[in-house]
């Protein structure tokens, strides 16, 4: 069977379907606004009220025996993912099943009972990117995508760029041209084709939706594939279940840049219990945003259900989007789940990535230096029950923001190489 | 004022396909109501019931989202470029 060439539209069905498979076992697209139902293919926007799109399935029953003899990779939950059952079969990063630290002396300076780092800087480029573009690679794929590509805020276009160079794709990233430079070179090493766009993040989604609806056989990850992208995301949560023993945590403290994440977790928990994967129980889930880039925390502190778009102006690069796609979806979580959005300075987020650093060993990138400084201004405003389970989800590596904090950190002293020039620091 | 309008695949069905159409108006607002004059019905699908923008509809004058503008009465001088893009992307 031949599998249709992705369109442009996000209106019109392919004319002949995917392959028996080709998404596993999701029956359809719906919205999440009106509820209107897209047959399966490269649509991302309701027809009726563009709205977004979300994947919905039909599940079989699956089992913790299942998934526990599968790969330690995401595919170890293919079942519930818009993948084909084969797609272990074409190359891709593997992605997935990162540590879940217990974080002792970081709950000891917090003043938390139990607290976990879920650390998701381990993956392939070093964020959890690679696990929603290992799903959108897949979509491409089954779509017979000719060219693979993202606008990205640099985590983004490091995964896009070295799965499609895994998959044998000709890949296109598009930047903000003055994104971080460890964050350009990590993604200009796999490709010939990064773009740097003078404009902030906005700009360069606007431009690539407007390429998307332009070019044929373009699979943008996050524009005409983004529902089976963002799917990646659950992974996340079904991960963070199964490390605890298959029973999900107390609460948990999300980065949110265009919110998909903290949506697709919830999602993951929603599914699980559903499924009998675990017990059900409350849960919290908080959002953590930088403030020069807030309208998520804006809106939930002035109680409105109106996300008001910003011009971000914070270090916090990989969560500066001002014009967030899922932010009303994450008002209606945090508050649904007795979570709350929360949002920290730029000092603040530098403070976040030494204290993580310092006391369990992990650095992080500024979303993670902006998580850890939001658990802790959540603590400290007696918005975070500190007696509860609590996960923190570190999304990314600080190797690739070090400019955040190089001006903190350094030699303690500059000596001779003798004994008495040592003993004279008292670092001894 | 005439101005050209991009038009993105999800509305295309009322321009007979066409992606850029032209329409008059010294404001966004009219502008809109000039095309909807044009292509019956598609106004509707960009402004919601109380006659805002959709939620998950952006609208952009030359590079400029209409929200950090003037919204509806944003001015849309003559050889204007205005966009209208679905929202949900990104992230």
């Amino acid at each position: 069977m031949s599998a249709p060439t992705i369109e442009t539209s996000t209106t019109t069905p392919a004319t002949a379907g995917p392959r028996e498979g080709a998404f596993g076992h999701a029956v359809a697209l719906a919205c999440r606004e009106c509820g209107h139902r897209t047959e399966l293919g490269p649509h991302y926007a309701c027809p009726e009220c563009f709205g977004p799109l979300e994947v919905a399935y039909e599940f079989p029953a699956v089992t913790r025996e299942e998934i526990e003899a599968g790969p330690s990779n995401i595919w170890r939950y293919k079942a519930l993912l818009p993948v084909p059952d084969d797609i272990e079969q074409s190359p891709n990063t593997e992605p997935g099943f990162t540590r879940l630290l217990p974080a002792k002396n970081l709950a000891a300076e917090l003043g938390l009972d139990r607290l976990w780092v879920k650390d998701d800087s381990t993956n392939p480029t070093n964020s959890f990117k690679d696990r929603v573009v290992a799903c959108a690679l897949s979509a491409a794929r089954e779509l017979d995508a000719k060219v693979f590509a993202c606008p990205s805020t640099g985590n983004l276009a490091n995964a896009v760029a070295a799965a499609g160079a895994r998959a044998g794709m000709k890949t296109v990233v598009f930047i903000p041209s003055n994104l971080e430079h460890a964050k350009q070179v990590n993604s200009a090493v796999y490709t010939d084709s990064l773009v740097a766009v003078d404009g902030n993040y906005d700009d360069v989604n606007k431009l690539a939706s407007e390429i998307a609806g332009e070019e044929d056989g373009w699979a943008f990850v996050n524009v005409n594939v983004r529902p089976y992208y963002a799917e990646g995301s659950k992974t996340l949560g079904y991960e963070i279940a199964e490390q605890l023993g298959w029973r999900l945590p107390d609460q948990v403290v999300i980065p949110v840049a265009s919110g998909s994440q903290l949506t697709k977790v919830d999602k993951a928990f929603q599914e699980l219990i559903t499924l009998g994967l675990v017990e059900d129980k409350p849960y919290r889930i908080y959002g953590a945003q930088a403030e020069g880039c807030s309208p998520v925390s804006a809106a939930y502190k002035a109680k409105v259900d109106a996300i008001r778009p910003v011009k971000p102006d914070t270090i916090a690069k990989s969560l500066a989007i001002g014009n967030p796609a899922d932010g009303i979806y994450v008002l209606d979580i945090c508050r649904r789940t007795g979570g709350a959005v929360e949002d920290v300075t730029d000092d603040q987020v530098r403070e976040g990535i030494l204290l993580l650093a310092r006391t369990e060993g992990v650095f992080t990138e500024t979303a993670g230096g902006t998580t850890v400084a939001v658990l802790r201004k959540l603590v400290e405003t007696g918005q975070l029950d500190t007696s509860l389970e609590t996960v923190v989800i570190n999304t990314g590596m600080g190797l690739k923001t070090l400019d955040a904090v190089a001006d903190r950190v350094g030699p303690a002293a500059t000596i001779a190489p003798s004994y008495d020039a040592f003993t004279a620091t008292g670092i001894a | 004022m005439s101005v050209s309008v991009r038009i993105p695949t999800i509305l295309r069905t009322y321009t007979g396909g066409e992606s850029e159409v032209s329409a008059d108006g010294a404001t966004l607002a009219d502008v809109l109501d000039d095309l909807d004059a044009s292509y019956s019905g598609i106004k509707g699908r960009i402004l919601d019931e109380q006659g805002e923008l959709r939620r998950f509809v952006n609208v952009y004058v030359g590079n400029d989202d209409v929200r950090f503008l003037d919204h509806l009465a944003t001015p849309t001088p003559d050889g204007t470029q205005v966009s209208v893009i679905p929202a949900v992307a990104g992230g």
